[in-house]
């Protein structure tokens, strides 16, 4: 204890975009540094997909028969465990928020004059980073069990970072979430039984067809179907034939996906970061 | 000496708790306060309000001439807080700690980074600093928290227990480290429990109970509101408790009180060599044998059961070991 301190000058304390920006990237560098001190998260993360895609394709694959997909059910499978994955992985930004109120971390956070929406916005976007993880050893399991991408490069690309914005829009619900209810158990809970039935009352498994007909209304009009059978296309798992008797949704995946995209991040960050600046806890 | 932090009439309630009820208190530039109260007196509620973390119900205050609820950030940026219980991210080694919370004041990459190391070697950390703060012992955490309300140098600073949970030595340390940030001039705000901790530190004590102020002044005012001396005393045998009880009510100003076991008690008196005299006399005519007497000055464990009724929770257990502890008095 013996070295000399020097006064720093009087930091700052205004926000400005920049330095929005400049907190966020500190916030999702910690968050990130987590990821290489803990292997057993990234373990999990990367062998549940693994294992999704190998029982999906083997358990049913033979099973259910789909017309509308070259290869099948295995092709057309990928698209949907695909978009499951990636929604099932805003859980860790609920989580990862929960944990940090119970820990005191954000009341650090919130004695700091740093800007009160990096917290959140460093969180959402550092947990892009774990679905980018995700859908590389998806797709190379996929590959692996015999799906292809019959577009080009370009097309698959789109289809992936469809695929990513959609999940980083709600990784802002699930932030909003872990905000309300800061316990990392009750987290996992909600999104299992939210994201559960969102998933599995859509295309992502099954063709519509299958469905009864409130489910299938549901169904077609869910972002969860409309992403799937955008990635199916962009990745040239559908056949052309398939999709006349679609509605709007299904026709325009893309742009359908994008709108709620756009929708969720317009409601849930204003959300999110009103209720992580009231400061009564 | 302008006050440097000033709070008028808190009061914040959770449902039918109310945690604050008319707080007062100020702290002039480079003093201590001590807030000293027992557990769920609302010591935390007032930091978290002082820091920004919460809003009042009821009643303003000021930090560093800044209103904390008109420009929460404006305190921010001069505040630095170590809370109640260690904010460490531990997945981040000690550096990446103080490095993160250097970049969120807007140090700037190479200032953080400067400090972070300068800060770690000022708090025995340095060898320690690049392993994850997870393998570090209560004690290290407690000194990484407070090292990070120290990056920025702010000029207040506000330790909610900084202690507690501490063995002996590691709180001797953090003592020490609390006395060269005084020593340099910071001002304070510090919380306990430990009556003993603000008697060392503070210039100035505030006892809180239930959410308001029972008492304030400094350690010397406080212990002269109890007043007098104290004959003390610990029996080698318990069954010797009735005669030695007896003897000492001979001249006590005050009720005598006596532990659970019966071997310890001691009372206020008057005179204090004369009384001790007595006793002793008394005690040899009975034959009673003493492991430990003598005369005590009052301590803030006094003060407080004086104030409140009530000893501060932690000590209600440990006051044989306390009065055993006191024979540098004798
Ligand atoms: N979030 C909350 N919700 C409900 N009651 C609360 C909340 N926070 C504090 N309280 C209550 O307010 C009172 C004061 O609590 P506070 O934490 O300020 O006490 P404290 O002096 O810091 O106690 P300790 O020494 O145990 O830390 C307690 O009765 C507590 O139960
Ligand atoms: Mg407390």
């Amino acid at each position: 204890m013996t070295a000399t301190l020097t006064r720093p000058e009087t930091p700052r304390r205004s926000t400005t975009p920049a330095s929005v920006l400049s907190d966020s990237w500190v916030i999702a560098k910690r968050n990130l540094i987590k990821i290489k001190r803990v292997p057993e998260i990234l373990v999990f993360i990367l062998i549940s997909p693994i294992m999704f895609v190998l029982l999906f394709a083997y358990v049913f694959g033979g099973a259910i028969s789909v017309s509308g997909s070259p290869e099948g059910y295995r092709e057309f499978l990928i698209g949907g465990i695909f978009a499951q994955t990636v929604v099932f992985g805003s859980t860790f930004t609920g989580a990862g928020l929960a944990e940090d109120m119970q820990k005191g971390i954000i009341d650090r956070f919130r004695s700091l004059p740093m800007s009160r929406a990096a917290v959140l916005i460093g969180r959402t976007a550092s947990d892009v980073v774990y679905n980018v993880l995700t859908l590389i050893i998806m797709a190379l399991t996929g590959l692996l069990v015999g799906w292809r991408i019959r577009n080009s490069a370009i097309d698959a690309l789109a289809g992936f970072a469809l695929l990513l914005v959609f999940a980083y829009a709600f990784s802002w619900v699930m932030a909003y979430v872990g905000l309300l209810v800061p316990s990392v158990e009750v987290i996992n809970n909600a999104s299992f039984i939210v994201i559960m039935p969102m998933t599995f009352i859509s295309n992502a498994f099954v063709p519509l067809e299958t469905f009864p007909t409130p489910l299938r209304v549901f169904a077609e009009w869910n972002p969860v179907s409309t992403v799937t059978q955008a990635a199916r296309e962009l990745f040239g798992n559908t056949s052309p034939a398939a999709v006349t008797s679609d509605p709007w949704s299904l026709q325009n995946p893309v742009l359908y996906t994008l709108i709620w995209t756009v929708v969720i991040v317009a409601v849930f960050a204003p959300l999110s970061i009103a209720r992580f600046r009231r400061t009564s806890a | 000496m302008s006050d440097i932090i000033e709070a008028r009439g808190l009061v914040k309630r959770y449902g039918e708790v109310t945690a604050l009820d008319g707080l007062d208190l100020t702290v002039p530039e480079g003093t201590v306060l001590g807030l000293l109260g027992p557990n769920g007196a609302g010591k935390t509620t007032a930091v978290r309000i002082l820091t920004t973390l919460l809003r009042p119900d009821e009643g303003r205050a000021v930090v560093a001439g800044i209103d904390v609820t008109r420009d929460p950030q404006g305190v921010r940026s001069r505040i630095g807080l170590s809370g109640q219980y260690a904010a460490v991210d531990e997945h981040l080694t000690g550096f990446e700690n103080l490095d993160m919370v250097g970049r969120l004041y807007g140090l700037g990459r190479a200032r953080s980074r400067a400090r972070a190391r300068q800060l770690l070697e000022r708090f025995s950390l340095a060898e320690a600093g690049d392993r994850p703060s997870k393998t570090y012992s209560g004690g290290m955490r407690r000194r990484l928290d407070l090292a990070a309300a120290l990056v920025a140098e702010p000029p207040v600073l506000v330790l909610d227990e900084p202690t507690t949970g501490l063995d002996v030595r590691a709180r001797q340390e953090m003592w020490d480290v609390i006395r060269e940030l005084v020593g340099g001039g910071a001002t304070l705000l510090l919380t306990t429990q430990y009556l003993e901790e603000a008697d060392q530190l503070a210039d100035d004590i505030i006892v809180i109970d239930r959410g308001r102020a029972i008492a304030h002044g400094t350690a010397d005012d406080l212990k002269s509101q109890v007043g007098g001396e104290r004959v003390e005393l610990v029996l080698r045998d318990a069954t010797d408790s009735r005669a030695a009880f007896a003897a000492l009510a001979t001249v006590a100003t005050s009720e005598v009180q006596r532990s659970e076991s019966g071997r310890t008690m001691g009372a206020r008196v008057d005179s204090g060599q004369h009384a001790l005299a007595q006793v002793l006399r008394q005690l040899e005519e009975a034959r009673v044998e003493v492991v430990d007497i003598g005369l005590r000055r009052p301590t803030l464990d006094d003060v407080f059961l004086e104030l409140t009724g009530h000893v501060a929770e932690e000590h209600e257990q440990t006051d044989e070991r306390e009065l055993v502890g006191t024979k540098e008095g004798s």
